[in-house]
């Protein structure tokens, strides 16, 4: 098994003892088939069990690693060290407060999710005995995607209107809405628009495209975003032009 | 210390703990909620299952079918009374998930498609791609964001179960960002914390999978049910331990050994069954226990492939060719390619049996009630038992939605026949010796021991004496190490004396919570002298109903190892048999 000496330079911060974040340097002997977690993780287990990061599954689905690496907003545990070389910089997500170290605070993100109403809203009420909805697998793929969605946030942190708009509702919560609009089980649409039709809502996208090159599940939050911005466009134009159609 | 005053603290906002909080709010719109977890729930370890859930919903099954899978492969250590609870409740729950908008993979026609799975005499397993457990959790979090009734309280460690006047009447915790200890106070408690695999080096599960609740029940007294049985997935990656799903061997993989031999074959799970045309029951569909004991069997013998990771067998699934395991398996493809270089659509996987899954937990009864009263508990951190000896696979995300959902019903009733008054001076005295007991681990100084280097020995010593087989002089071995941990547990010393996001202090209380768990484990599986399911003896190795067709109680106690207790199985219809995966038998 080869091994490789890594340095990594990790952003460390301490509200209650630091200033002002700072850079630490740690050197580190790594298996080549190691991902930066476990880097972390060895600092954290043989250097200085003072390093704060959040981590699970180590299998890219819990959603917690998401940092920036290099400078690109990655998951820690499927960032593997041989995509790397020289020193490799790791610091906490982009355009999220720092807590402590790569510990971001994550309310906004949280908050915005509740406010896009992500879960079904039957377009028709069915009771347990009456059965499973029927739903083809064709129906399925229409929305299937964008279930995928771990809530990793890389894609706010990769997003450069959230970085300018905060109040941007963003493109993992808009992809979500855009999820339920979508299935063939729903009929809350209207009920969400009102949320990411809104001027801090689908709008504020200019279309970089950022969000879904990151996106580890490839949810395509950036298709997402532009089909809820044709539907909205599609709904002015009715309510303004075809007034008799919402009567 | 701040006191938040609720109707029922649900500790743990996995499968679990969602399931609860939901059936509550719905049960009772005017009943005060607070889900409480160590993670924001979209993190808890439901995420990572893959393969699926049973529930009976096709013509050809039936929920006796269930029964009887479900309590041969438990070798029949289960209570058949939950088990029939389980199978007649499953279908209605997985049906409640697909009206709440689970992703569930479909029929042509529309209908909910299953798919078969190890140890299952019928299709019963309901997916959702290899991806189950993802969407089941994040189906459950996002249902519950409807639910203004449900208060969560995201990324706080419960530290001390606080009991009074011979009842559960709530929990401390530290919040994280805060590092301040909070009092929750509670008519009612559930505790839905998830199992403890990160006691074994080896392991599918997460790094927060520490039995936390389990031992928070434990040491206030509730008795750890049949800890003995853990449960290994026969196929992990070697190298990260990640799971590929026995899904893998439903869609129609199959295990080699060196020599390219289907070797279940030879350990009474065969004959061999045409390949890509799985046969239920059998071969690569045997159940996890066997097949794991199958593996170390070969290992012993020479015939596993060696790897840099140590002996592996390999599963082969190249024949079902690239359409089916992209849409059948994409994540099981994934992980493959990413963590281990293989890719299963041209090249066999080398996988190993790794620790996946906790059979025991905390004692409850089929309405998930503990014998504290004011406590409950549901999934993996509780033990029914519907699991016995060994779980089938694809019963514990039926087991959490099932149960999960009677825990909330069992504590509205609870609270519904009226707690008496609490004594709010006793409560706080209480909660400020959980406080001081932190502080006093917070502010230690002189200590010799290091939590890596103390939780690295238990892993070891797991790996070694607590394995998929066992011996007597092993495990005692086992229990001298871990008493030994325990007490040098009390000379650890913090490094971080910080209060915000304090991950230093957080492994220090993972650990104590593991040790405490692990000689559960190791205590349990000495005084079981018999072989059965995941638990197997090398010098006891034949099933002894006679003597052992009983649950093993551990009960807790502060200095040394706990008291050992048993009681017996619920047989209501199937007496213990011969549990036969062989082809012939149908």
């Amino acid at each position: 098994m080869s091994q490789r000496q890594i340095e990594l330079e990790v952003l460390r911060y301490n509200p209650e003892t630091d200033t002002e974040p700072h850079f630490q340097r740690y050197s580190v002997l790594c298996e080549d088939e190691w991902v930066v977690l476990d880097a972390l993780n060895h600092v954290k287990a043989t250097i200085d069990p003072t390093l704060s990061y959040r981590w699970s599954c180590h299998m890219a689905v819990c959603g917690s690693c998401g940092m920036m690496i290099n400078g690109e907003p990655k998951l820690s545990c499927k960032a593997f060290l041989r995509d790397y070389e020289g020193v490799i910089r790791v610091e906490p997500l982009a355009h999220f407060p720092i807590q402590r170290d790569l510990v971001t605070v994550i309310d906004d993100f949280v908050t915005k999710l509740r406010r896009v109403k992500p879960y079904l809203i039957p377009k028709e009420e069915k009771s347990i005995e009456a059965g499973e909805y029927l739903q083809t697998p064709a129906e399925l793929k229409k929305y299937k995607q964008y279930t995928l969605c771990i809530n990793c946030m890389l894609c706010y942190a990769a997003c450069p209107e959230y970085g300018l708009v905060p109040k941007f509702i963003g493109p993992a919560a808009i992809s979500l809405a855009h999820r339920y609009n979508q299935d063939s089980r729903d009929g809350g649409r209207e009920a969400r628009q009102q949320e990411i039709a809104a001027t801090e809502g689908v709008w504020e996208c200019s279309f970089v495209g950022a969000c879904s090159e990151v996106c580890p599940e490839h949810v395509d939050p950036a298709g997402a975003l532009q089909q809820v911005k044709i539907k909205s466009t599609i709904d002015w134009y009715q309510e303004h032009l075809m007034p008799w159609r919402n009567k | 210390m701040e006191t938040i005053r609720t109707d029922v603290a649900i500790l743990g906002a996995g499968g679990a703990g969602l399931r609860a909080a939901i059936a509550l709010a719905e049960a009772n719109p005017g009943l005060r909620i607070a889900l409480i977890s160590k993670v924001y729930p979209m993190r808890s370890h439901t995420c990572a299952a893959e393969g699926g859930a049973a529930g009976v919903i096709k013509s050809d099954d039936s929920l006796e079918h269930h029964f009887n899978d479900t309590v041969g492969g438990g070798d029949w250590l289960c209570d058949q009374d939950a088990v029939d609870y389980l199978v007649q409740e499953a279908p209605k729950e997985l049906i409640q998930l697909e009206h709440w908008g689970c992703p569930w993979s479909r029929e042509p026609d529309g209908s909910v498609a299953v798919r078969p799975f190890g140890g299952m005499k019928k299709q019963r397993t309901w997916f959702a791609a290899d991806k189950s457990g993802f969407h089941i959790l994040h189906t459950l979090f996002q249902t519950s964001l409807q639910f203004p009734s449900i208060q969560r309280y995201d990324e706080y460690y419960a530290t001390d179960l606080i009991v009074d006047d011979g009842r559960c009447q709530g929990f401390t915790a530290i919040e994280m960002r805060s590092g301040q200890m909070k009092f929750f106070q509670a008519g009612a408690v559930i505790v839905a914390s998830g199992g403890a695999g990160r006691m074994f080096p080896f392991t599918t599960n997460g790094a927060i999978k520490t039995g936390d609740g389990m031992a928070l029940a434990y040491r206030a007294g509730v008795p750890l049910k049949d800890m003995e049985f853990v449960q290994y997935h026969p196929t992990g990656l070697p190298n990260t331990g990640t799971l590929l799903t026995e899904a893998c061997r439903g869609e129609g993989g199959i295990l080699l050994n060196k020599s390219g031999r289907r070797f279940l074959q030879d350990y009474g799970m065969g004959p061999e069954t045409p390949v890509g045309k799985p046969v239920l029951k059998t071969m690569e569909l045997g159940p996890r226990d066997r097949v794991s004991q199958a593996f170390w069997h070969e290992q012993k013998k020479g015939n596993m492939v060696s790897t840099r990771w140590g002996d592996c067998m390999l599963l082969d699934m190249r024949h079902l060719g690239e359409k089916k395991i992209n849409e059948r398996l994409p994540l099981v493809r994934d992980m493959a390619v990413s963590y281990l270089g293989v890719d299963p659509v041209t090249d066999p996987v080398p996988v190993r049996p790794v620790v996946h899954y906790m059979m025991g937990g905390i004692d409850t009864d089929i309405s998930a009630a503990t014998p504290l009263p004011g406590l409950f508990a549901a999934g993996e951190c509780a033990c029914v038992s519907i699991n016995g000896a060994n779980r089938l696979g694809s019963n514990s995300l039926t087991e959490l939605l099932v149960f999960g959902r009677r825990a909330a019903l069992s504590a509205a009733a609870y609270l519904g026949a009226g707690v008496g008054a609490a004594n709010d001076a006793a409560l706080a005295a209480r909660a400020t010796e959980a406080q001081a007991r932190l502080r006093e681990l917070f502010e230690r100084t002189g200590g010799t021991e290091t939590i890596a280097g103390l939780r690295k020995e238990m892993m070891a010593t797991m790996e070694e004496h607590a394995g998929i087989y066992r011996s007597g002089e092993g495990l005692k071995q086992a229990c001298a190490t871990l008493a030994d941990l325990r007490r040098r547990y009390a000379a650890i010393e913090l490094h971080d004396k910080t209060n915000v996001y304090n991950t230093d202090l957080l492994q220090a209380l993972e650990l104590g919570a593991m040790l405490d768990c692990a000689e559960a484990v190791t205590v349990s599986a000495l005084a079981r002298t018999e072989s059965r399911g995941a638990h197997q003896r090398l010098d006891f190795t034949a099933r002894d109903d006679a003597k052992f067709l009983r649950h093993t109680l551990a009960l807790y106690r502060p200095e040394g190892a706990p008291a050992i207790d048993y009681r017996d199985v619920v047989i209501t219809r199937s007496p213990p048999g011969v549990r036969d995966y062989s082809g012939e038998q149908k």
